[in-house]
């Protein structure tokens, strides 16, 4: 956080797109940059049997190759095999709730953590993403700790995460509290503040390893990123959550 | 003039967006919490496996309608008005589609896992409560989701930037809010 504070609202009016830092990719920029642009509107980016044939963005909106990609039948076949890989992967975490169900049942602040867990983690990795690819079109991106974007992203990801999970901690305890818990505020706020730390970091590596690897091979990391990250850190978020509370409260 | 944001511009900028999937993510956590719910959870066996997988669905079925309909309004392939016709027809009936198959396909997966696992669970249960569920939250989100982009693409503001907060703070409460409704209904019909 350098010279931060000053020149903001200027900054902000001037980014109006560009700087969103909203968990979606930003209206596409012409795609430049990039090795052989390959973008699909749909958010998933696991090799499909039957891909779509390239739905550009320039393309005349009135041909028929375009029309067909609004077809029923297309969207439904290009999204229905994705959400069942993307569920069967989701079992993974929920199997790891299951596990806890008796904790759980007893103790409704570590239910109450859940949904902030998946939700924030998917979040931050969006937020990463968005803004790193966005820097990488604009070219302002290079992959070394002494990118200004680079710790600049770091360090927002790491701020929002402590914010978010410190008021986490107060707020399970206080819901639990109400619905009939015993589990006391500092175990609660060690969990919360372990497994956010934790999660930012792993947010961090997961974003920067994908939009590494999509740009090198050529796939544009607007399109790409975001599902991969968003999924991966709800089913780590999990986990990871999990396991904090897991040595917290022993087994 | 500084060509890149700072930490603290980011983090004020992404600081809103966060704050409310915060509160959404306590108020899905509450319901989650409450003594009916986990009553449910405990007399259904399956449901806290598949609630992942139900809640990441949606953000799956309508993140994409809705990345799909903010392209086709920046490209003037759909108009920012409802109507029953052409794209925006097929778009709202294929997500209708997605949604309802993946919302049985978890049911049937979360069956075989506990079979797998060696655990009793009841297919017909988990089948009734997720279509109950995937039905009431297609409604909700579709609905939502295109009075919201519409409207706002109306006053001026990108889609692209709206989609993702509504789908997941809305997937996420009416997620779990509808997922509660369809074991009550269960429950009580079976």
């Amino acid at each position: 956080m350098s010279d931060g504070a000053g020149t903001g609202p200027e900054r902000e009016s001037e980014r109006a797109a560009g700087g969103e830092t909203e968990p979606e990719p930003e209206p596409k920029p012409a795609p430049e940059p990039k090795p052989e642009p390959k973008s699909a509107p749909e958010p998933e980016p696991e090799p499909e049997p039957a891909p779509e044939p390239e739905p550009t963005q320039k393309a005349d909106p009135l041909t028929d190759a375009f029309v067909d990609e609004w077809a029923v039948s297309t969207i439904v076949r290009t999204i229905v095999p994705l959400l069942i890989v993307l569920s069967a992967l989701q079992m993974g975490s929920g199997a790891v709730l299951e596990s806890f169900e008796e904790q759980l049942l007893e103790q409704p602040s570590l239910l109450v953590l859940v949904p902030v867990t998946i939700g924030t983690a998917g979040n931050l990795g969006s937020i990463m993403c968005a803004r790193m690819s966005t820097q990488l079109h604009l070219g302002t991106l290079e992959f070394s700790l002494d990118n200004r974007n680079v710790r600049a992203n770091v360090g927002a990801v790491f701020g929002l995460a402590a914010t978010v999970f410190v008021l986490l901690g107060f707020a399970s305890w206080g819901i639990g509290r109400v619905l009939g818990g015993t589990l006391g505020l500092v175990p609660l706020l060690t969990i919360t503040i372990v497994s956010g730390a934790l999660l930012a970091v792993w947010v961090v590596v997961v974003s920067s390893v994908s939009v590494y690897a999509s740009y090198r091979f050529g796939y544009d990391p607007d399109d790409t990123t975001i599902p991969v990250v968003t999924n991966v850190c709800d089913i780590t978020g999990v986990l990871i959550l999990f396991a904090v509370v897991r040595v917290v409260l022993g087994p | 003039m500084r060509g890149y944001d700072t930490a603290f511009d980011v983090y004020r900028q992404a600081l809103p967006v966060v704050l409310v999937s915060l509160v959404a993510g306590l108020f899905a956590g509450t319901v989650l919490g409450t003594e009916a719910m986990r009553d449910g959870i405990e007399s259904v066996p399956g449901l806290l496996l598949l609630l992942p997988a139900f809640l990441a669905t949606r953000g799956g079925v309508y993140g994409s309608l809705g990345a799909r309909l903010s392209s086709g309004l920046h490209q003037g392939l759909i108009s920012p008005t409802f109507e029953w016709s052409g794209r925006l027809r097929n778009a709202i009936v294929a997500s209708f589609v997605n949604g309802m198959v993946v919302s049985v396909f978890i049911a049937v997966l979360a069956y075989a896992v506990l079979f797998a696992l060696g655990r009793s669970g009841s297919l017909l249960e988990l089948v009734l409560i997720l279509t109950i569920a995937g039905f009431l939250s297609a409604v909700t989100m579709l609905g939502v989701l295109l009075t919201v982009m519409f409207k706002g693409y109306r006053r001026g503001l990108d889609p692209d930037n709206v989609i993702g907060p509504v789908v997941t703070t809305v997937g996420d409460v009416f997620g779990v809010v509808f997922l509660l409704v369809a074991v009550a209904i269960t429950e009580a019909v079976l």
